[in-house]
């Protein structure tokens, strides 16, 4: 038995205990996130976990583009019009069942795909309701979600994330530590098979529940994600019982990965960890038992704890570790979301609204089934009228008058930047103006149903503290997070404004900026002090911005309007609103005006 | 259809729990909302309620499934020509309807369109009923409802709001009753809901993780025994969820007769003010819930500690958006309540 203690496994091990223990049980998992550039690492995972399914099992790949009637079914045109009858085409999910689809470039994956996804995945059926055909296919399958993000903001659905149970990161292998698999197809077959027998200890529940509370995982799934690995674990072992090995190797890859705090480290009594004592009283008929029976699973609770949450620490890796430390992780978390919320956000380029009656072209395009549903009451009049002249060939005549184009409304969203000075010569209580202003400013787009996104500056540079969004939670977390002092980088700020408009309108939307600030710049772009070059800086930024010809506003938030703020609001061509005793009410209602000329 | 997890097996979650329960005890209270954190069982929730609804009696072969007790208002167009020409309905009980809206639902599908099946086959112009027909007289529940499409979004508040879906479209003119209790869930990180939409529900309750450590573990275990052998579990679930489902049948029937004091419509006023919610709406909906709450608990009356407890989901969704008040609501409703209704 090895010790869970010692020197944790190495990263290429793990992904691939990970993908045997993945195709054990590839529905109960849920799945498998892999975070990785394509190449040789990814391949050879992929190929692994290939080969380990048992032959015959469904490996289906789902690319970004698949819409709807690919992805759940629908109606089967070809076969529709061959038939002369409606036939109902089957989707990639339900073809799925008892296999596993591959998500390619999980990253960019829209929230509304995701959503469809995790329906399925929970309901362990299609539920389809789609062009006139009603279906409940049963299917089970687990998800391989390759993704290539780079960087914090992008990242896959949070809501399919938490459902897999495997979250592996395959950039720091090397290719020189793939090493051969030490499982054949079979091992997984007879582990199936055995699956269902595993007995797991009492106690491991409340172990997992400990661990993730003292991650600080939130979501319940976690913990339930766990045991299903360790009851794979045990049966790929070819053990009936689950062992501390089981439960330490499922701390280390299901649960270790999700940790959004660390550990109180080393010091076994935490506050969690007594609390199966208190559990006990409420449940008196469990814990003699707890006691009793708890001896495979190590001598008592504590230790098996301990040992649990080392292997967990043990695998976080380093860099997680010290991004736990500065607390960066947790806001990565909050801005994952955004990604899908803006991917999503590009489908409403061309919201379809319904159809009307019009001949096809470019731009315009058929909707198939429309015009099937408009051609058929007339099937029966027209085929008596073409049997007599063309021998009755033809199962369904579609004449012109049939044709249905869908329409589209192309509503160009605003996305309202706003551009915080949060530094020192904004005194504290001129952010707190802002704040409230911005919270006012997002009641009305929340009505509108427009975007916000939130800029802050201070210090040494510029911050996208709050991508485009129309959450009004998160906008309230990012800004009640918002810190004020330090130095005022104003051409850092106008300069990641630009580039999130730019951002915006590359997706169809139309972006406003709103500059909150007194324009008093003293940090230059490249992080040093100094008043002249920091004003240089700033009004070469401004000047770009215009060139970009993005509309904005320049509110003066100093208790005496200064001629730079002027000057900048002039080289940016945005209107300049000196607002020197402004309440939030009143700098509010002055946006909107401004914002609606 | 797979076996659900069954209601009363679900851990914590009370407020959620009461809502539903009120909903499927009087339909006039308007639907639920659930709100909350990924994996809190929100959908668990819904379709373990479906599972437990008492059966209903319904008019044999008719599409909309009628009530074969409704007067002549209420009824589809078949059922009225019968019921005119005086011939007795066939009747059969059948379980309520719970239908699901999925995601990437098409428009056809939802109100109802040409068969097409009948149209290229027999070139017979019919109308083939959608969801909202199906669910008349059931659940209506929108998975992931902040993701639904603007156009279904359209449709459903329209037919919410009056009991009937009309349908003009492919030279078709129908209009069939579809009175329903809308029930939603989602999470709000993922976008907002339309004010027109979360006006519709009458009951909003936000979920959390439950952050103490044994809830956490009942949660998982139960699950894990539910998964093991899911037939066993409910099989050993089934006498709990029996005394629910009692529990909703005899409130059911208690509803008429729970009296409603003069003083308690006064507080429900009284609150309503103070918070200063739109319409009279929200003083409906907290009465009729509290009705509901008080016909499940057993009592005669409505009392105080009734609207005390479901003021929060009546109202919370009915405040005046203040801008980011999402957390702030749920304390405004409680803030007032102390201060109205000290105990």
């Amino acid at each position: 038995m090895s010790e869970p203690g010692g020197s944790p496994p190495s990263p290429w091990s793990d992904a691939a205990l990970a993908a045997v223990l993945f195709a054990v049980d590839p529905a109960g998992t849920g799945g498998v996130a892999v975070r990785s550039f394509p190449g040789p690492v990814r391949d050879c995972w992929l190929g692994l976990v290939r080969g380990l399914l048992p032959a015959g099992s469904p490996c289906l790949r789902i690319p970004l583009h698949a819409n709807d009637s690919r992805l759940l079914g629908g109606l089967d045109l070809a076969a529709t019009l061959r038939a002369g009858r409606p036939v109902a085409e089957r989707g990639l999910l339900a073809d799925a069942d008892g296999g596993v689809v591959e998500l390619a470039m999980a990253e960019r994956l829209a929230g509304s795909t995701a959503a469809r996804l995790t329906a399925v995945l929970d309901a362990g059926e299609v539920v389809l309701e789609r062009d006139g055909v009603a279906a409940r296919t049963p299917t089970r399958f687990g998800v391989i979600a390759l993704d290539e993000g780079v960087g914090d903001d992008e990242a896959m659905p949070e809501a399919l994330l938490d459902r897999m149970a495997f979250h592996l990161e395959l950039s720091g292998v090397g290719v020189r530590d793939v090493a051969r698999a030490s499982w054949m197809a079979d091992d997984v077959l007879a582990a199936r098979g055995r699956l269902a027998g595993v007995r797991v200890a009492d106690d491991v529940a409340e172990t997992l529940c400990a661990l993730a509370l003292a991650l600080g995982i939130a979501s319940i799934r976690g913990p339930i994600l766990a045991l299903r690995v360790i009851r794979a674990a045990a049966a790929l072992a070819g053990r009936d019982d689950a062992t501390d090995e089981d439960i330490a190797a499922a701390a280390r890859l299901v649960l270790a990965p999700r940790a959004t705090r660390l550990p109180v480290s080393e010091s076994p009594p935490e506050e969690q960890e007594t609390d199966p004592g208190d559990d006990s009283a409420d449940d008196a008929e469990r814990s003699p038992p707890d006691s009793a029976d708890s001896d495979d699973a190590g001598s008592g609770d504590r230790p098996l704890d301990e040992r649990v949450l080392a292997a967990a620490a043990a695998a976080m890796p380093q860099d997680v570790l010290d991004r736990l430390r500065q607390g960066l992780r947790r806001r990565s978390r909050a801005r994952a979301p955004g990604k899908a919320g803006m991917a999503q956000h590009a489908s409403l380029r061309g919201r379809p609204i319904g159809v009307r009656r019009g001949d096809p072209g470019p731009g315009v395009r058929l909707n198939v089934v429309e015009t099937l549903r408009a051609a058929a009451p007339w099937q029966r009049v027209r085929r008596q009228g073409a049997a007599s002249a063309a021998g009755g060939s033809i199962r369904v005549e579609v004449r012109r008058d049939d044709f249905r184009v869908t329409r589209f409304k192309h509503r160009s969203e605003t996305t309202t930047i706003f551009v915080v000075d949060a530094s020192g010569s904004s005194a504290l209580h001129r952010l707190a103006e802002a704040k409230g202003a911005v919270e006012l400013l997002l009641a009305a787009c929340y009505v509108r149903r427009d975007r916000v996104a939130l800029v802050a500056f201070r210090g040494r540079g510029a911050e996208v503290l709050l991508p485009p969004t129309r959450s009004l939670v998160r906008a309230k977390r990012s800004l009640a997070s918002l810190p004020g002092g330090g130095g005022t980088p104003l051409a850092a700020g106008i300069d990641t404004a630009t580039l999130l408009a730019d951002g915006v309108r590359r997706r169809g939307g139309t972006p406003t900026i709103v500059l909150l600030t007194d324009g008093r710049a003293n940090v230059a772009r490249d992080g040093k002090g100094g008043r002249a070059t920091a004003g240089q800086d700033a009004l070469a930024s401004a000047r770009l911005m215009r060139a970009a010809q993005i509309r904005a506003l320049l509110v003066d938030t100093s208790p005496n309007p200064q001629p730079s703020a002027r000057e900048l609001a002039q080289a940016m061509g945005a209107l300049y609103l000196p607002l020197p005793y402004a309440d939030a009410q009143t700098l509010s209602g002055a946006v909107q005006a401004a914002g609606t000329e | 259809m797979p076996v659900v997890f069954p209601f009363s097996a679900i851990v914590g979650q009370d407020e959620m729990k009461t809502a539903l329960l009120v909903a499927a005890v009087d339909p006039t209270v308007g639907g639920v909302l659930v709100f909350g954190d990924r994996g809190t069982g929100k959908s668990t929730a819904i379709r373990a309620l479906a599972a437990l609804l008492p059966k209903m009696r319904v008019v044999v072969g008719c599409a909309y499934h009628c009530d074969p007790a409704a007067d002549v208002g209420a009824l589809c167009a078949d059922c009225r020509e019968r019921q005119k020409k005086g011939i007795a309905a066939k009747t059969q009980s059948v379980p309520v309807p719970v239908v699901d809206l999925p995601l990437g639902a098409t428009e056809d599908r939802v109100i109802g369109a040409l068969d097409l099946e009948r149209a290229l086959t027999r070139g017979e112009k019919a109308f083939e009923p959608g969801l909202l027909a199906r669910a008349h007289r059931g659940f209506l529940y929108i998975d992931e409802v902040n993701l639904l499409e603007d156009h279904l979004v359209d449709a459903l508040l329209d037919v919410a709001a009056s009991g009937e879906n009309v349908v003009e479209r492919e030279g078709l003119s129908v209009r069939h009753p579809a009175r329903f209790v809308l029930v939603g869930s989602g999470n709000p990180e993922e976008g907002e809901l339309r004010p027109q939409l979360l006006d519709r529900f009458g009951l909003s309750v936000e979920v959390k993780t439950p952050d103490d450590l044994p809830t956490r573990v009942k949660v998982v275990r139960l699950r894990d025994e539910f998964e093991r052998d899911p037939a066993a579990f409910v099989a050993r679930w089934k006498r709990k969820d029996g005394a629910v489902r009692q529990q909703i049948e005899s409130a059911r029937g208690a509803l008429p007769s729970i009296a409603l004091p003069d003083q308690a419509v006064e507080q429900a006023a009284r609150l309503c003010m103070t918070l200063g919610t739109d319409g009279l709406r929200g003083e409906l909906t907290l009465i009729r819930a509290a009705r509901a709450l008080a016909a499940l608990e057993g009592r005669s009356q409505v009392e105080v500690s009734h609207l005390r407890r479901i003021a929060a989901p009546a109202l919370r969704h009915r405040l005046r958006r203040d801008p980011l008040d999402e957390s702030g609501s749920t304390a405004r409703v409680q803030r007032a309540v102390e201060e109205l209704f000290p105990t």
